[in-house]
């Protein structure tokens, strides 16, 4: 299997994978099926089982339940060398004692490949190092390090290229870049990728499909954009971006909307992006959707509108401003606005009125463990 | 004192190096003052010696000063076997303590890694000889295999030996010896090597496609080379002089004699101190020669 070069990336799918360590379990029940061709981010906090998920599909961690299965074909009991699967480590695990284009022949020549050198130095076009690859790795920069990395990886045209956390160790700058060139590739190149990494924007950036994975389990998958617009649980409202959640009784609800009374005040979601239609449930927006008002402003059903609050803290980040509004009954609420001008100039301890639109607004189907509305 | 220096020197004045480089003689002299007196002298000594010509009034174990490089030749014709024994016995002690304390070593620092108090357990048991003199030691085998011992005994009885066969005074015993004697220096150099290993590379050969065996060869051992290469010049060096295991009085025979058994005969038996130095001189700059081939060839340099 392994001794098969790939056209493009095949298809993966985990069933019913479970993993337990002693004393806690890592992954609970999951199920998951990752088109050909595509770059899928698995995205969550550190701890979330993401690592290891990757580690199983690799084979360097077994699985203690369930299935992987590549292009179709069940490889849950193939070792990791069987497997046709390159990792690009978060450490990179380059080989200090060969030179940089010796690390890249590494999986051609033990795969018998005709030519490994010059698949390499093609390789390290690809990633613009050729011009180094007599040196040995610790010679090298963090960044071209971990471009090595990825050659060594890409050479072999695995059916699936599983990258964990690789732009972790570089700074911003170069993260970003290499954030290009990485989509880029993968656009090339045509392979399956299978990208774990923690940083919400890189996931949003690069990922076709994004799957948010918390305490072992998925919490919610699809591409960025339906992911960032509609999240359905608390935890996903806020690692995938921020967001203001107010919990409240459901009072009203009719065929477009549902509305919660928070200490009085009503606001409403459109139904068709609630999770929950009855009982306690989390409503919440994010803090670029809200603005603000001086005055009280005259608006129709179509906005939710609050306050007055009084503003207490403004921070000043480049594009945007951010303001921190504390409403009574609503408690702290975010809201973003762009510096072009047109929010009203305000000061610390102004007080306003905060509004958006209905149909900005999203019901979760769970409970946050602190809403912004909780008097603590 | 050295950050002193340090210190002024950043303040700015040329004096500074100055400064610090008598800080650093005076720190050396001690180290320098001991070696000139206790290994250069003697050395020196040993090359006049092996110079010397027999003494003009024949008296035994009398020698004049002289030029007799013939000392050499003589030595060399005299003991060609016991020298060539040496390195052999050396040669097969030094790969049979590395096949031996690889595996060791490997389980101590890679396996046992992260069970702290079982590699503590391991690497006392390594070191645990060391708190018996090796003589002692040595002497103990001699027992274990005595002639009229149960081991020797059984071994005859299954036929391994023949009944008019002892363990004793073989080159087996010899080498066994040897061998065990060295093998701490042996595992310990590769022990400090593997327990730095960093597993993330082993698990990077398995995602390359490499098996368990290949990565061994490609990654372990070329990462491992250093304490390998530390190891076998710990226990080749001394062993081609050992002259306790090959003795007569301990594990060795009659056709088992080492260079450091004939030295020592010449030396002491029959006083013929010229033809016992130029032995030692030879011994000491053979090994310097193979030692030196030897690390060229393995590349240490190339090695982190």
């Amino acid at each position: 299997m392994a001794t098969e070069f790939v056209a493009r990336g095949q298809d993966l799918e985990l069933v019913g994978i479970h993993k337990e360590f002693p004393g806690f379990t890592a992954i609970e029940n999951l199920d998951l099926k990752i088109p050909a061709g595509e770059f899928f981010a698995l995205l969550g906090p550190s701890g979330c089982g993401k690592t290891t998920t990757l580690r199983i599909v690799a084979g360097l961690d077994e699985a203690s339940r369930g299935k992987v299965l590549i292009g179709g074909k069940d490889v849950t009991a193939s070792k990791p060398h069987e497997r046709p699967v390159n990792t690009v480590f978060q450490s990179y695990a380059l080989f200090p004692h060969m030179s940089v284009l010796e690390n890249v022949a590494f999986g051609l020549r033990q795969r018998k490949v005709a030519d490994p050198l010059a698949k390499a130095t093609e390789a390290l076009q690809l990633v613009e190092l050729e011009h180094l690859a007599l040196r040995k790795p610790q010679q090298l920069s963090g960044g071209q390090q971990q471009r090595v990395a990825l050659a060594r990886a890409l050479v072999n045209r695995p059916a699936l290229l599983l990258l964990d956390e690789p732009l972790g160790a570089l700074d911003l700058k170069l993260r970003r870049q290499m954030q290009v060139e990485l989509k880029a590739i993968q656009m090339e190149v045509g392979l399956t990728f299978l990208h774990v990494t923690h940083d919400q924007e890189e996931a949003m950036d690069m990922a076709d499909t994004v799957a948010v994975m918390n305490k072992g389990e998925i919490e919610q998958m699809g591409a960025p954009e339906a992911l960032y617009d509609r999240p359905k649980t608390a935890f996903v409202a806020r690692f995938l971006g921020q967001s203001n959640i107010f919990v409240g009784d459901v009072v009203e609800e009719n065929d477009h909307s549902i509305s919660i009374s928070c200490n009085g005040q009503r606001i409403a979601a459109p139904k068709k992006r609630s999770e929950k239609h009855s009982g306690k449930v989390a409503l919440g927006v994010r803090p670029e959707k809200a603005t603000f008002h001086a005055d009280k402003p005259d608006l129709d059903s179509n906005h939710n509108l609050v306050g007055p609050g009084e503003i207490i803290d403004i921070r000043f980040t480049g594009v945007s401003n951010q303001y921190l509004i504390d409403v009574p009954g609503f408690g702290d609420i975010t809201v973003f606005a762009q510096n072009v001008g047109k929010s009203p100039v305000v000061e610390l301890g102004a007080h306003v009125w905060v509004s958006w639109k209905v149909e900005h607004a999203f019901g979760l189907s769970d409970l946050p463990l602190k809403a912004d509305n909780d008097e603590a | 004192m050295a950050f002193v220096a340090l210190g002024q020197g950043s303040a700015g004045n040329s004096s500074a190096p100055k400064k610090a480089s008598r800080v650093a003689f005076i720190l050396l002299a001690p180290g320098m003052i001991y070696l000139g007196l206790f290994f250069l002298t003697p050395l020196v000594s040993l090359v006049i010696t092996s110079l010397k010509t027999a003494s003009f009034t024949g008296e035994i174990g009398m020698y004049d000063y002289g030029f007799q490089v013939s000392n050499y030749a003589y030595a060399l014709d005299q003991y060609l076997p016991q020298i060539t024994r040496s390195f052999i016995y050396a040669l097969i002690a030094t790969l049979m303590a590395l096949l031996i304390s690889y595996p060791i070593a490997y389980f101590i620092g890679v396996k046992a890694r992260n069970k702290p108090i079982l590699q503590a357990f391991l690497l006392t048991l390594v070191i645990a000889p060391f708190f018996i003199s090796f003589l002692l030691r040595t002497f103990a085998w001699k027992q274990i295999f005595s002639n009229e011992s149960p081991a020797t005994q059984f071994l005859q009885s299954i036929g391994v030996l023949a009944p008019d066969q002892y363990v004793i005074g073989s080159s087996f015993a010899v080498i066994a010896g040897l061998t065990y004697n060295f093998i701490p220096f042996m595992t310990l150099p590769i022990y400090t090597s593997l327990e730095r290993l960093d597993t993330r590379l082993v698990e990077a050969g398995a995602d390359l496609y490499a098996t368990p065996v290949q990565t061994f060869w490609k990654v372990t051992f070329p990462l491992s080379l250093p304490g390998v290469i530390s190891g076998t010049l710990l226990t080749f060096i001394p062993i081609s002089g050992d002259y306790v295991s090959a003795s007569r009085d301990f594990l060795g025979g009659s056709d088992t004699a080492m260079i450091g058994n004939v030295v020592e005969s010449n030396f002491f038996r029959i006083q013929d101190y010229p033809t016992a130095s130029a032995l030692s001189v030879m011994l000491m700059a053979a090994i310097v020669v193979l030692v030196s081939v030897y690390v060229r060839k393995s590349g240490t340099e190339e090695l982190l």
